[in-house]
């Protein structure tokens, strides 16, 4: 077993909710990446754009703002170009025809109690264990 | 405006959580996907951390009347187990563990400058296109 970044994991995961709740509370809105990304790239200015925008480049600040106090940003590919393409064109699609990700299913879906976010990360989270295990276990 | 800065803010703590339980670490995530293999728990504890936040100050929120910045909360209406929300997971697991990258964790990773990252963002980006045209499909 790799030695998991447990004060890492709560801290920063503390704060993903927290933020979450604060997008409810104030904004009454569901923190859903791919979601808010989608009304970005398609310019959709009826359904709120620039605080749309503001999270995405909130997003990318916090990630600049680890690296200017904190430290270099861990982070390590784990796949190459033709895959990142095909797992990027994947992830895009899937995240629209299945109404959310991670963030809107998995984290704000169900402490909303929605059926379909059960659903939904149930179903990524075991599809993702197969792709990862024949990926590593049985093609390699 | 106030919107947009609450959103900036909320952005920043999301992205902040992100860098520092390492969620935007693909060799992380893929840790956790990877049962069978040096198993590495850190998503977890980032899922678990989250979900406390969320669980509970959920609930306490949508018993108000409105957001404090908004007229009214715009949560997702669809309700049914439906063909486009399984078949979307399915893609989205696919992609996410082809790469061990997630909407949030992508985005925010920009960051690092790391090309890699710009190019799974850009291939997210025409995915979500792509599904856009899928979902029009679907409904005529």
């Amino acid at each position: 077993m790799i030695e998991p970044n447990v004060a890492g994991g709560l801290i920063g995961g503390a704060l993903i909710g927290i933020s979450s709740v604060l997008m409810l509370l104030l904004l009454g809105r569901i923190t859903g990446i791919a979601g808010i990304l989608t009304g970005v790239i398609t310019w959709n200015k009826a359904d709120g754009l620039s605080w749309r925008m503001a999270f995405v480049a909130g997003l990318v600040l916090g990630a600049v703002l680890y690296q200017v106090f904190i430290g270099p940003l861990p982070l390590q590919m784990q796949a190459g170009g033709p895959l990142l393409i095909a797992a990027g064109l994947l992830v895009g699609i899937g995240t629209r025809l299945g109404s959310g990700c991670t963030s809107g299913h998995g984290v704000c879906g169900i402490a909303r109690r929605s059926p379909r976010s059960f659903a939904s990360t149930g179903t990524f989270m075991v599809v993702a264990v197969i792709t990862v295990f024949v990926m590593r276990h049985v093609l390699s | 405006m106030k919107a947009a800065i609450a959103a900036l803010i909320c952005g920043i703590l999301f992205g902040l959580g992100l860098s520092i339980s390492e969620m935007i670490n693909p060799a992380r995530v893929i840790g956790f996907l990877d049962v069978a293999g040096d198993w590495d728990l850190t998503l977890m504890l980032v899922m678990g951390s989250a979900l406390i936040v969320t669980v509970v100050g959920f609930p306490l929120i949508t018993r108000k009347a409105h957001p404090l910045l908004a007229d009214k909360f715009s949560l997702p209406t669809k309700t049914r187990l439906d063909m486009p929300l399984i078949s979307g997971a399915v893609l989205f697991g696919i992609g996410w563990g082809l790469a061990g990258l997630c909407p949030g964790p992508a985005l925010a990773g920009m960051a690092s400058l790391e090309p890699g990252i710009f190019l799974f963002v850009a291939a997210m980006i025409a995915g979500q296109y792509i599904g856009i045209r899928l979902e029009q499909a679907l409904v005529r």
